[in-house]
């Protein structure tokens, strides 16, 4: 017997929630062949203004849990994604025009960039800080600190891994991130919301926002209280002006790249800031 | 056995005595209370949901943020309040956004009772009548927020605020009196505080009443309540403490607006309300603001007739003005603290 298609309509996840956009929009996704696929929320300026109310309630929780506890709260994710696999690839499939075995290759390195990005979160600090050398019987250490709140236009293409490659580094360091999904290709960042929501990650750490990043990226590139922004995906867009509006509330800006980015420690460090603390070295 | 109490006479409240008549006694007061028609809590809900939903934009957006500060009893009531703490609030109600000159300032400073000499220095000049572009002094009074103390220690804690030179006296009724039905004894000791806002150049402390919607559970008890309150002289009638869920809400606000525009069609005197307590963004506040205009009408937007007490709706609001001047959206880190 034939089952009846249910053709779903997907929502954004903010704040641990998945709300329908404030403005009520949405907007259809299409298959690889043009055939329907899903309807998607079309996020709005103050769908995002929301979502950086949400991260920025989460950056106190979440950045203050031990990098060891980051670590297995993030492994916990690529285990979920290894649970939900099948459901991965066929939304990869149809949704990019894959083949099985190209779709389960682009799971395959997503689960292990989650891997290899919680292995860093109570490891990283001690490759990125510093004991300094100072003149006086001080022990001087440097050691990064999260940026706070990280604004990402998510790769167009290769929607999960890409995805993946951009959210994990920035989660590593105790960031909270806000992420527009890859507009043609939003199916994977719905679903690994879902996965997300039934983490052990706080509501509000990632929030996930699928639309147009065209619309949506000016007002996190402005957003005063956002202090970080990776334009990884922004590539076919007017970066340079987001740029520039970033550059109004001196927020530290990643800019396009490419494809997918290889894992690197370089990104991790990238959101956050150093701090530098003395202390007297003898007491005796 | 006839029940003594109900035929004690009361306090002689002039408005009570106006609308009930000279035989004013706990009896007649009751047998006024119960006649009050009932509230329809579905069309009340209904009618605050509706006004609730109304799309505000651009310029009247605008207005709307400026008229919301003028309207803000800045409040800090906590037992760690210190004089540096009251002195910061102070700041922040004369200059709530020192990076704009233009922001309106809030109409009062409201604080405990013991803190209002601090609020009173450090107000300084700027210590006025809001209608004037000064700031008034509120003070919580009358063993706030409980209301559990006898009357002479609520007497005194009220004459204490306005002798330290409070214009405003916010205080609490006896919730456990008036859900026992003894509202003689509620109207008796409303009166009694009404005359301790007495200043020794005769004029009065503007009395603000607390029913502590929280605590009376229908909006019945909260329609009886507002008319007791104003029968027995109250300048204004306050929703909550702050210090009970739920606090202000859209719908028992609006069913205590109708108090007072039924009173302005009977007596043509207007009296204020305040809701407080869990408004916390523009948004809602703007929904307040929808709500006062069309049930009693324009003109109650004024210090003097309503107010919103609030501790963290300033900094939302401003946030939200910032927003509107540069289209950018603006973040905690760009408002003080207070």
């Amino acid at each position: 017997m034939s089952h009846l298609t249910i053709p779903k309509t997907y929502k954004l996840y903010i704040g641990g929630k998945f709300p329908r956009s404030e403005s009520g929009r949405t907007y259809e996704v299409s298959t690889a062949g043009g055939e329907f696929l899903a309807n998607a929320a079309k996020a709005s300026r103050k769908d995002a203004r929301d979502a950086v109310v949400a991260a920025r309630k989460a950056v106190d929780g979440w950045s203050g849990t031990t990098g060891y506890n980051r670590g297995q709260v993030l492994y916990r994710i690529a285990e979920l994604l290894e649970g939900r696999r099948a459901q991965f690839v066929d939304e990869i499939r149809r949704s990019e025009g894959l083949s099985e075995t190209d779709a389960s290759r682009q799971i395959d390195a997503a689960i292990d960039t989650w891997v290899w990005y919680a292995g860093w979160a109570d490891k990283y600090v001690q490759v990125a800080g510093n004991g300094n050398a100072v003149s006086g019987p001080f022990f001087n250490l440097s050691t990064p600190e999260p940026t706070g709140v990280v604004a990402i236009v998510a790769p167009q293409e290769s929607a999960l891994l890409g995805l993946v490659s951009v959210i994990a580094p920035a989660l590593v360091a105790g960031n909270t991130v806000v992420v527009i999904a890859s507009e043609r290709h939003p199916l994977s960042a719905i679903s690994l919301s879902e996965v997300l929501a039934t983490s052990d990650v706080p509501g509000g750490v990632v929030n996930v926002l699928t639309g147009s990043p065209g619309e949506i990226a000016p007002w996190l590139a402005g957003h005063a209280d956002v202090n970080a922004i990776d334009l990884a995906g922004a590539g076919h867009l007017d970066w340079v002006d987001l740029e520039i509006a970033a550059a109004e509330t001196l927020m530290r800006v990643r800019r396009p790249e490419p494809g997918v980015t290889a894992p690197s420690l370089e990104r991790i460090v990238f959101f956050t800031e150093t701090k530098t603390v003395w202390h007297t070295k003898s007491l005796i | 056995m006839p029940d003594h109490s109900t035929t004690t006479s009361l306090m002689p409240a002039e408005r009570a005595l106006r609308i009930i008549g000279s035989d004013l006694s706990e009896s007649s007061l009751t047998r006024h209370l119960d006649g009050l028609p009932g509230v329809d809590a579905v069309g009340l809900e209904a009618r605050a949901a509706a006004l609730g939903s109304r799309s505000i934009k651009t310029s009247s957006k605008a207005w709307a943020i400026d008229r919301i500060i003028s309207l803000i009893d800045l409040t800090t009531l906590e037992g760690a309040d210190t004089p540096g703490k009251v002195s910061s609030l102070v700041a922040k109600a004369i200059t709530p956004d020192p990076a704009e000159p233009a922001t309106p300032r809030v109409a009062a400073v409201c604080v405990y009772g013991d803190m209002v000499p601090d609020a009173v220095a450090a107000l300084g000049a700027h210590h006025g009548d809001p209608d004037e572009g000064g700031i008034a002094v509120a003070a919580v009074a009358t063993a706030f927020p409980s209301g559990r103390s006898s009357l002479a220690i609520k007497l005194a804690d009220t004459a204490d605020a306005v002798a330290a030179g409070a214009d405003e006296i916010d205080m609490v009724i006896d919730r456990g009196a008036f859900l026992s039905g003894r509202y003689g004894l509620v109207f008796d000791q409303i009166v009694a505080v009404k005359e301790a806002c007495r200043k020794p150049d005769g004029s009065y402390a503007q009395l603000k009443v607390i029913l502590e919607t929280g605590e009376l559970n229908t909006y019945d008890n909260v329609r009886r309540a507002s008319w007791l309150s104003i029968l027995a002289g109250g300048d204004f009638i306050k929703t909550s403490t702050g210090k009970v869920q739920p606090a202000a809400t859209l719908p028992v606000t609006v069913s205590m607006l109708e108090v007072v525009r039924d009173w302005h069609r009977l007596t043509g005197e207007k009296v204020g309300v305040k809701p407080a307590g869990g408004i916390s963004t523009s948004k809602d506040a703007i929904k307040y603001l929808v709500a006062v205009a069309e049930v009693v009408g324009e003109e109650w937007l004024q210090p003097h007739l309503f107010r919103f007490g609030a501790s963290s709706l300033l900094n939302d609001v401003l946030l939200q003005r910032q927003k509107l001047a540069t289209g950018r959206y603006s973040g905690p880190d760009h408002v003080t603290v207070a």
